[in-house]
């Protein structure tokens, strides 16, 4: 202890004052250093928050706030009576959410393959499964299977404690309630595929996953589609949503009313009789079509959920077709269904009057050239009229080289063949109007006489769609009216909102305007439906109401001058296109049939009974025809 | 056998008079500190959220650190200077056993005695000014080449075992720490510029020993956006926090950068960020006049200090503060290097706010015994 206070009593005398002052000094520079230094760390937190302060707010928000699409519902598709032919219904899908799942990466294998015994997954689904996956992030839940069926929710909800991470959950999908009666014009609609996705707005169709395909679900996307809503919604640094900000309901897609009968369509459908063809009926008056039918046909439901390769291929492998709306997009030869048309061009381009005769030996011969082109028979002296009833090809030989080839073409264009009609149904072709500019243009070759003579009775070159056919029938059963076919009748812009007749297309440019054209046409038609043999189609409009007024078509599939005709075609019931068309009442036209079939015996025989079986039903379903007893009673 | 209660009574009294005796505490010192350790734990309540176990802890930590303070500001700087080089050796032997046994991620820091985990690092810390102030009190001042040398050897081993651990943060307030005693030991001023070339000129050097991790941050830290998800996130997140707090802040518990994970280790490196972002310029430029004034008063207690060693000592501790404020200010705003330099008292952590703490328990005991005023 001494020692010790020893030691402190000489420190304490060598830290004398001077050092302590020397010190002091040494305190102050530190300390002005230190306040130096934190001034200038203080200096830089007043740029970084005052200066910079704003984008920095900013950068903060834009990584927090995220503004999510909320999906608009799509609208509902009906028939002109509010049959439903699309509808959103409640379905459900498993989702599986891979961080949630059990037994790390390898687990996700061993419960796909342990799910497949409760719920069948197909390799297609775990493919897709494993391309979205990759798109996502490990808490975001990812489709597996969609549409579970009830069997397949309960045996799930049974064994679901097997499988965490997997969840059965609700949705909306698009169905088809009538399935394969509308396959073709309502179409369907499918996931968006990376060619849409970068044509699409990508705002509009941020939380969508299907889009319009084909048919009416294609051409009125934008309409069925709706705006979509957002939320709001502010999420952590993984990106997950913590809560929601703001949310703007969105707008739902409007519902279409077709002017298609559907009881019509089925009636058409059952005419057709699974027969490869098309047929259209359009109303006259204001050119809403009623039904617009293509065999074969299919089951739209299976597109919408994504459709399994297997029934893919069998769709597109099917030599017969079936994808293929042949309504609007299926080429036929018209044959003789062309002679309306061409006698329309006859009176109106002043080469023929109603009464000129021409005088049909069986064989018609250009002047001064040897080839001879046939007629079914020697029909003698015919005139306008009788040549439409019995077909008789010669009249219509002499007329179109009469006219030319020029203002022949010239004035099929105007009934509208070799163009779309602009029906609102996506996926028109457009047919071929045969023409000298034509030829040159697509084949680079000239034209001669006997093309002409040819294309004069709907042969050679020819292309025509059922609905081109329809429209041009439309305009002689209005009397040159030219009323675009359509099949959008009215819209309505949400459940319980009231029902907007939809606008009519714009009118085409009138045909014709002289007087009797029409008249003389009609009587021919009628002629053909109602006179006795020779007329084409004699007896097909017994026992009905109105008058009928039509005209058949019978197109050589192949040329008699080919060996197919005799190998391939042997059969004459497969030998022809077949075409008929027509219209009732003939004076004042409610209806237009054209009925068109890839093979057939004659237009007479194979198409006209077809047609006459929808006007039967037509009859049952015409919302306009005047009071009868029979229809009083039936109500 | 019973209790002799008739001793107990003088010794009770004994006991009461050496430790209850007032004052004992600088007041204003004990109030800036209460109130920081206020504003530390106010943060972490938001910082932690909805974790409350943070800011609950760290309280603990607190009244641990309080306590340990209160006990120390008792011992006099005399038994303080007796036990320092068996303290000094300590805490080298217990950095020479860490870097043997220790463990911790990634790098060997802590040592566990079962009872308790603790970093001898943060030891050191306070270890070595007391060596550095021994060493020089001993001899005349200003300090002769020989006693510097002396000195710079002492800061050299246990820097270079923490910076072996690695970690380079502590071994930068432990140098620190050490310089201040011979800064204000009145070491000349050309011999400070010269021992700053020979730093600049040995940073080369000091480069081709650093970690690969260090080198990356030194990078990260010139050039944050090219590291934009690895330590470049840090930095960049870190300035976005303080920036998007503006001059008012966004309000206490709703600065987003922290509750939504965008800023990493908000409770502990980055946690001033998190004021910076709730309190904006206004609590930054408050905390940091608190630690100013901090900092102010231990020189003014250093300055009024009995002897020497006290005054060396009690110095070095209020400076080497100044450095931790300095550094993990730096980093939060984007201009220094992210190392492991806590926030003192802000920042989320048990060794540091206790090891703090016990620091100024030391400046508090040189207050108490600092020269009667003539």
């Amino acid at each position: 202890m001494p020692e010790m206070n020893l030691t402190g009593a000489r420190m304490q005398l060598r830290n004398g004052r001077a050092d302590a002052e020397a010190f002091r000094a040494r305190a102050i520079v530190g300390f002005l250093i230190i306040v130096l230094c934190l001034a200038a760390l203080v200096s830089r937190y007043v740029f970084l928050q005052i200066y910079r302060g704003t984008q920095f707010a900013q950068t903060s928000d834009q990584q927090r706030i995220s503004v999510r699409s909320v999906a608009p519902s799509r609208g509902l598709i009906y028939d002109r009576n509010g049959v439903l032919l699309a509808d959103n219904i409640a379905a459900f899908r498993l989702e599986v959410v891979p961080e949630a799942v059990a037994g790390g990466p390898g687990g996700l294998d061993k419960l796909l393959a342990e799910l497949g015994d409760v719920v069948a997954i197909s390799a297609d689904d775990i493919e897709r499964f494993k391309i979205a996956r990759a798109k996502k992030k490990a808490f975001e839940s990812v489709p597996l299977r969609l549409k579970l069926s009830e069997d397949e929710i309960a045996r799930f909800a049974v064994d679901r404690w097997r499988f965490p991470g997997v969840e059965v959950v609700p949705y909306l999908t698009r169905a088809y309630p009538l399935r394969s009666l509308f396959a073709h014009t309502v179409g369907y609609v499918g996931r968006i595929d990376m060619n849409e996705l970068v044509k699409l707005d990508a705002n509009d169709y941020a939380g969508t996953t299907h889009i319009g395909k084909t048919g009416v679900e294609r051409w009125y996307e934008d309409e069925l589609h709706g705006k979509p809503g957002s939320e709001t919604v502010e999420v952590n640094v993984g990106g997950r949503v913590m809560r929601t900000l703001e949310r703007v309901a969105p707008t739902p897609g409007k519902n279409l009313y077709l002017s298609i009968d559907s009881r019509l369509q089925r009636a058409a459908e059952e005419a057709l009789g699974g027969r490869l063809g098309a047929v259209v009926a359009i109303d006259p008056r204001n050119g809403e079509v009623l039904a617009m039918v293509s065999e074969p046909d299919f089951d739209g439901n299976l597109f919408v959920n994504g459709i399994g390769q297997a029934d893919y291929t069998e769709l597109t492998q099917d030599p017969r077709k079936p994808l293929l709306n042949r309504a609007i997009a299926g080429g036929f030869i018209p044959g003789s269904t062309i002679k309306p048309y061409a006698a329309a061009a006859g009176l109106e381009l002043g080469v023929r009057t109603p009464s000129d005769t021409v005088v049909s030996t069986g064989e018609y011969h250009i002047p001064g050239q040897a080839r001879g082109y046939r007629d079914d028979f020697p029909a003698g002296r015919v005139d306008l009229k009788l040549a439409l009833a019995w077909s008789v090809n010669t009249y219509f030989y002499s007329l179109a080289y009469e006219l030319g080839i020029d203002r022949f073409s010239g004035f099929m264009g105007k009934f509208g063949f070799g163009a779309k009609t602009g029906i609102d149904v996506a996926g028109e072709a457009s047919g071929v109007l045969p023409s000298a500019e034509w030829l040159r243009a697509t084949r680079n070759q000239p034209w001669y006489a006997g093309y002409t003579v040819n294309v004069g009775f709907g042969q050679g070159f020819w292309v025509v769609t059922p609905i081109q056919l329809a429209h041009a029938l439309t305009i002689i059963a209005a009397k040159g009216a030219n009323r675009p076919p359509h099949v959008l009748r009215a819209t309505q812009s949400g459940i319980g909102a009231p029902v907007q007749p939809a606008p009519l297309p714009m009118p085409g440019p009138s045909v014709g305007t002289r007087p009797g054209t029409w008249k003389a046409i009609e009587e021919g038609m009628w002629l053909a439906v109602n006179g006795p043999p020779p007329s084409t189609v004699s007896g097909l409009g017994k026992e009905f109401p109105y008058a009928i007024a039509g005209k058949t078509g019978t197109a050589e599939r192949y040329s008699r001058y080919d060996e197919t005709w005799t190998t391939i075609a042997t059969s004459s019931a497969e030998r022809h296109q077949v075409l008929f068309e027509c219209f009732t009442p003939a004076e004042e036209p409610r209806v237009a049939v054209v009925v068109a079939l890839e093979a057939g015996k004659s237009g007479a025989s194979d198409a006209a009974p077809i047609a006459r079986k929808i006007l039967d039903a037509w009859l049952k379903y015409d919302d306009d025809a005047p009071a009868t007893p029979a229809k009083v009673a039936q109500q | 056998m019973m209790f002799d209660f008739d001793q107990l009574g003088p010794r009770l009294r004994l006991f009461a008079r050496r430790w209850l005796r007032a004052p004992t505490l600088d007041w204003p010192l004990a109030l800036a500190l209460v109130l920081l350790a206020c504003v530390g734990l106010v943060n972490l309540y938001s910082a932690g959220a909805p974790d409350t176990k943070v800011a609950l802890n760290q309280g603990v930590r607190f009244v641990l650190g309080a306590v340990l303070m209160v006990l120390l500001s008792r011992v006099s700087p005399q038994s303080l200077r007796k036990w320092t080089p068996w303290l000094y050796a300590g805490s080298v032997f217990l950095l020479l056993v860490v870097a043997v046994l220790g463990e911790g991620r990634g790098a060997h820091r802590w040592l566990d005695l079962k009872v308790l985990r603790f970093q001898p690092s943060e030891l050191a810390k306070l270890t070595m000014p007391m060596m550095a102030a021994w060493v020089l009190s001993r001899g005349e001042l200003p300090p002769k080449f020989s006693s510097l040398a002396i000195v710079g050897a002492l800061i050299a081993l246990p820097a270079g075992l923490i910076a072996k651990q690695p970690d380079l943060g502590t071994a930068l307030l432990v140098v620190a720490s050490g310089m201040f005693v011979i800064f204000l030991a009145g070491m000349a001023w050309w011999r400070i510029g010269l021992v700053a070339a020979a730093a600049a000129a040995v940073a080369p050097v000091a480069w081709h020993f650093m970690h690969d991790y260090q080198k990356k941050r030194l990078f990260t830290f010139l050039d944050p956006a090219a590291d934009r998800l690895g330590d470049g996130w840090h930095i960049m997140q870190s300035e976005i926090a303080v920036g998007s707090g503006g001059l008012w802040g966004k309000g206490w518990q709703h600065g987003t950068q922290s509750a939504l994970e965008f800023l990493p280790e908000h409770t502990t490196d980055f946690a001033f960020a998190v004021l910076s972002e709730e309190w904006g310029l206004i609590g930054v430029a408050a905390v940091i006049a608190l630690y100013i004034f901090i900092v102010g008063r231990g020189l003014m207690i250093a300055a009024n200090a009995r002897d020497t060693y006290s005054r060396l000592l009690a110095g070095s501790i209020s400076m080497s503060f100044f450095v931790y404020v300095m550094v993990n200010g730096g980093m939060v705003a984007g201009i220094l290097p992210v190392v492991g330099v806590p926030m003192p008292l802000i920042s989320y952590g048990g060794t540091s706010v206790v090891a703090l703490l016990a620091g100024f328990g030391m400046l508090m005991a040189i207050h108490n015994y600092r020269r009667s005023p003539h």
